[in-house]
């Protein structure tokens, strides 16, 4: 039940609402949990809400130490 | 992000974990507490490659609709049953829980069915909205994960002045049953896989006394397949190097501080009360209760709920013990038998974060074979 979905803003609304785009379907989502939400971002949504916002930096070094261990053991 | 679920990554990843269980010399017995992450292991193969390594994973306390015990959805089941004027909003999988009286699906004929199946807490408040000569109750379940989004709808239906609304909470945190697990000692656990959605909430500060106090390690870690392995390494670098620490391999989503503006809401709306969870029984300021001024749309005050802790267990049900970690699921006699996903016997099997669905739909447990 946990399940959260990334998905990109693509409308945000002065109350704080918006809707997303996951995998092509558009959905509504309440972003009140998030800090100055904008335009392009990526967030996990989880029953509704925005719960966090991806960090792309953190991302990139995950991938990296995968790529690093995938290197070291020769696949 | 393909190095997520790149399976030439999934075997270096496989042999890094071997080589780190032979560095230490014994198989280890490590929980995940969320069912999101058994159902990666399962689904993407890991269980049978991390047995060969010498890791064995044992599925804990992960699933809101499995430790919600029978009393609290006998309660929500009355309530339907017993008055016409209101409508009960429920995520799906509450609706399929069997208890004594059925569950909300079968109990209530369907042609008078005022049983609305909602994703988000806030369609609930909708309905209340659009129903206003309808009572309407929200079934609000679930972890740190679902918990401020069910606490910010009460806050928009006190701020509209929804008279007509109200929530039967079951609201269930992470930290206090990990300690009970701990406390308990009936299971062996070298480590932990911490919940990565709970953690986007919580942060990782809330399960230092883990690693301080009980010298266990751990490691928050994210849902693909590659996370979960990456995750485990780092468990198992904690217990070689004898220094247990909360790991966080979920950084992309999950800041170490949790969610500020989500731990705010839920400090100001709800307070820690005891709960009474299924299988674990009752542990101490592991569950929250709406504060003052949101009391009014508690269901239990507002419908004058007795709910008795213990009261609904089926007998011949294991899940209890499936949820503390004591058997596997294909340990208990009614597996695949007389409990099967179509027909469930116990809440374990209904959800689709299950550990006795995802054992059935994914295990190679040879119970097709019976």
């Amino acid at each position: 039940m946990c399940l959260g979905i990334p998905a990109k803003v693509i409308q945000v609304t002065p109350e704080g609402t918006g809707k997303v785009d996951y995998l092509g379907t558009k959905v509504r989502v309440n972003f009140s949990l998030i800090e100055d939400i904008r335009l392009g971002d990526w967030v996990i949504v989880h029953a509704g809400f925005a719960i966090s916002r991806l960090n792309e930096e953190e991302a990139q070094e995950t991938l990296a130490l995968l790529r690093e261990i995938s290197k070291a053991q020769g696949d | 992000m393909n190095e997520l679920r790149d399976k030439g990554v999934t075997r270096a990843l496989v042999r890094e974990i071997e080589n780190r269980v032979r560095a230490l010399g014994r198989a280890v017995r490590l929980m995940e507490v969320c069912g999101t992450h058994t159902m990666t292991i399962h689904r993407f193969g890991l269980k049978p490659l991390l047995d060969e390594a010498g890791v064995q994973m044992v599925s804990g306390p992960g699933c809101p609709v499995c430790i919600t015990p029978n009393e609290i959805h006998e309660a929500c089941l009355d309530l339907l049953a017993g008055r016409e004027n209101l409508i009960l909003a429920s995520f799906g999988d509450m609706t399929r829980v069997p208890t004594r009286k059925g569950s909300l699906q079968t109990a209530v004929p369907a042609a008078f069915s005022r049983l609305k199946l909602v994703y988000s807490p806030e369609e609930s408040v909708e309905i209340a909205r659009a129903e206003p000569g309808k009572e309407i109750v929200f079934f609000g379940v679930g972890f740190e994960t679902t918990i401020p989004a069910i606490a910010l709808t009460v806050e928009r239906a006190r701020n509209e002045a929804l008279e007509n609304y109200s929530v039967l909470t079951a609201l269930w945190l992470i930290p206090p049953a990990l300690r009970w697990i701990l406390d308990a000692g009936e299971t062996t656990v070298n480590g932990f896989l911490y919940p990565g959605h709970v953690s986007a909430i919580i942060g990782t500060r809330a399960y230092r006394f883990i690693a301080e106090d009980y010298n266990v390690p751990g490691a928050v870690a994210g849902f693909e397949p590659n996370d979960i392995l990456l995750g485990i390494c780092a468990v198992l670098d904690q217990l070689r190097e004898g220094k247990p620490r909360v790991h966080l391999e979920y950084g992309r989503a999950v800041n170490p501080d949790g969610n500020l503006r989500a731990l705010d809401a839920m400090d100001r709306i709800l307070a820690p009360a005891d709960a009474c969870w299924r299988g674990l029984g009752r542990i101490p300021r592991s569950g929250l209760e709406l504060r003052e001024p949101y009391r009014r749309f508690d269901a239990r005050v507002k419908h004058g709920l007795r709910i008795e802790p213990g009261s609904g267990d089926l007998p011949g049900c294991r899940c209890g013990e499936v949820l503390r970690g004591l058997i596997s699921p294909p340990q208990c006699g009614l597996f695949a038998r007389k409990c099967r996903p179509d027909a469930p016997f116990g809440p374990c099997m209904v959800s689709f974060e299950g550990a006795c669905y995802i054992h059935h739909k994914y295990g190679r447990d040879k119970h097709l074979e019976k």
